[in-house]
């Protein structure tokens, strides 16, 4: 708008910046915007991928509200999002805090980061990659943590970890926590370069202990990345896909299910294609809704910082 | 906890000690990974899975390479991932120069939408990609993955570079701009080179969130030509057909890619995780 006024009088046939956007609009057209609005109308039909879908109405939705199937799978996404989102805020907190103003004070900048790319590793592994590794080690038999646990005289704590309804949850769960640790502590740790010292080295002159600076410094610092890591986290835990293909394909018995991979089921293997598209756009309102959110927060805390 | 502190010295070590059995727990899967992948499959039921490795065989490694012709899926993935990479870049530098240069009407919906478009779950585009694909024969080739990929990276690329590129210096484009150089010039010689870091940033993690990805390769990609590593391993997970050594010796082959792009981008890795976090 202002630049343009000021653009040199002499210019012949000058195209507007918006046909830059052109190129991007149309892909995003037909990636996006077309298959998204194709999936919502889907979900209005009654369709198994063949022949010509039978309007449905509200139908499919219905029946996800009374299906017992589609809530199990529901509360699973809230066990994720304890796992992907709240454990690793949690700790990457500690571990960011310890490692900023302990290890790299105390002991030394290289220390602190040798120990950050030890928890940021799994993070660059494919996910279906880290199913492989902890399928493995999880295993009944030669797996790696029964053996374990019998070396050590704990035999009687074996289980079948991923094939025991009452436990592969949990199993999932901590597999989980592993693989997303890393980026709330590089994210915190980028945070608290950007905090002011001065504030830090007040408190510890006043005597504050370690835990109350955290508490009363270090935290209020970073409130703006912890707000966001947490939503994108959230975010991340209610798509989370490839890891419960992998590992228990949503078994023993429905007990690791979880929306994504439930919709995915309804497409490919019970070919009930407009009930899973009404799974799938009951989960997009969800994101989306959270997105919204988060976008917020993000605008706020830029202002803050200007 | 006040007599704990003191000053910092006396905690210091069990500090130290505590994060580094942690870090070491953070590990230790990769470690018995490569272990128990160089075992003779005859050594790892003898010995089990604790147990140090007699001498390296690589017979596993290369029975598990030949089985799923793992070269060719790292030349997918690589293809693939690259060709995204480049050309997710490229569409986002056009978006952000309309968005934060251009300044375009209606700017903050116009990354609103690209915000959202990049958060969209994946499931509810699967099905009519899908079926898309199929109508127009592109239903189990590798430019059908670049394509979605593509649009779907870019969208975060626009978001992070249009704030990055609303802060470029206006005299800057002025300047080439009296010099007679019409926009598009203005993007090729001025902004582009100068936003060579940031660049550089979206570059390495198109290529690696491209590389991991797994629900639409696993849906569009069915023919073992055209898998990614992702999806080779997945699938073969999935059917359980493997023994244990095998299982190592594909999870070590899975791991070493993604080890290396670790070890080479460290840096940008982490720079960037934490421009995309609070940009």
């Amino acid at each position: 708008m202002s630049s343009h006024s000021k653009a040199p009088l002499l210019r012949r046939r000058e195209y507007p910046y918006a046909l830059f956007l052109l190129p991007g609009a149309l892909a995003f057209l037909a990636v996006i915007v077309v298959p998204f609005l194709m999936n919502t109308g889907i979900s209005l039909t009654h369709w198994q991928g063949v022949g010509s879908p039978k309007w449905a109405g509200l139908d499919n939705y219905r029946t996800l509200l009374d299906d017992s199937a589609f809530w199990e799978s529901f509360r699973h996404s809230l066990a994720m999002v304890v796992a992907m989102a709240v454990l690793p805020t949690a700790l990457g907190l500690v571990l960011a805090a310890a490692l900023f103003d302990y290890v790299a004070k105390h002991i030394g900048t290289r220390t602190a980061s040798v120990l950050r790319a030890c928890f940021y590793l799994p993070q660059v592994l494919p996910i279906a990659v880290a199913g492989i590794v902890w399928s493995w080690i999880l295993a009944p038999e030669g797996g790696a943590l029964n053996e374990a646990l019998d070396a050590v005289g704990l035999g009687s704590l074996r289980h079948d970890w991923l094939g025991d309804p009452d436990f592969a949850l949990y199993s999932v769960m901590a597999v989980m926590v592993w693989v997303q640790l890393g980026f709330p502590l590089v994210v915190f740790m980028a945070g608290l370069q950007r905090a002011d010292p001065s504030l830090h080295e007040a408190a510890e002159l006043d005597g504050a202990s370690w835990w109350r600076r955290f508490w009363h410094v270090t935290l209020p610092q970073i409130r703006p990345e912890i707000s966001v890591v947490l939503l994108w986290c959230t975010i991340a835990a209610l798509k989370v896909f490839g890891a419960v293909y992998v590992l228990t394909k949503g078994g023993p018995g429905g007990a690791t299910n979880v929306p994504s991979y439930f919709s995915f089921q309804s497409f490919f293997e019970k070919t009930q294609v407009g009930y899973g598209s009404a799974v799938s756009t009951a989960l997009t309102v969800i994101i989306l809704a959270l997105a919204l959110v988060a976008l917020r927060l993000q605008t706020r805390a830029e202002d803050q910082q200007r | 906890m006040n007599a704990l502190k003191r000053h910092h010295a006396p905690a210091r070590f069990p500090v130290l000690a505590a994060l580094s059995v942690a870090a070491v727990l953070m590990v230790l899967p990769f470690l018995v990974v490569a272990l128990n992948a160089v075992k003779s499959p005859a050594e790892y039921s003898a010995n089990g899975p604790l147990s140090l490795p007699e001498g390296i065989h690589l017979d596993g490694l290369r029975d598990f390479w030949q089985r799923v012709d793992f070269g060719r899926k790292l030349f997918n993935s690589a293809l693939i991932s690259g060709s995204v990479a480049v050309l997710a870049a490229l569409l986002s530098v056009l978006n952000a120069y309309a968005i934060g240069i251009g300044r375009v009407k209606g700017r903050p919906w116009v990354l609103a939408f690209f915000v959202l478009a990049n958060m969209l779950p994946q499931e509810a585009l699967v099905y009519p990609v899908y079926y898309l694909s199929k109508q127009v024969g592109l239903y189990d080739t590798r430019l059908s993955v670049i394509i979605v990929f593509t649009v779907i990276q870019s969208a975060f690329g626009t978001y992070l570079l249009s704030s990055v590129l609303g802060a470029f210096p206006k005299e800057v484009i002025e300047a080439a701009r009296i010099d007679g150089a019409n926009k598009w010039q203005v993007l090729w010689r001025v902004v582009v080179p100068v936003s060579r870091p940031t660049l550089g940033v979206l570059l390495v993690f198109f290529f690696i969130w491209t590389w991991n990805e797994f629900l639409l390769p696993l849906v569009m990609l069915i023919s073992n030509d055209n898998q990614t590593v992702s999806v080779a391993l997945g699938v073969l997970q999935g059917q359980r057909l493997m023994d244990a050594t095998m299982t190592n010796a594909a999870a070590l082959l899975g791991v070493l890619p993604a080890f290396c792009f670790f070890l080479i981008f460290q840096r940008t890795l982490t720079r960037g995780i934490a421009m995309g976090a609070v940009k």
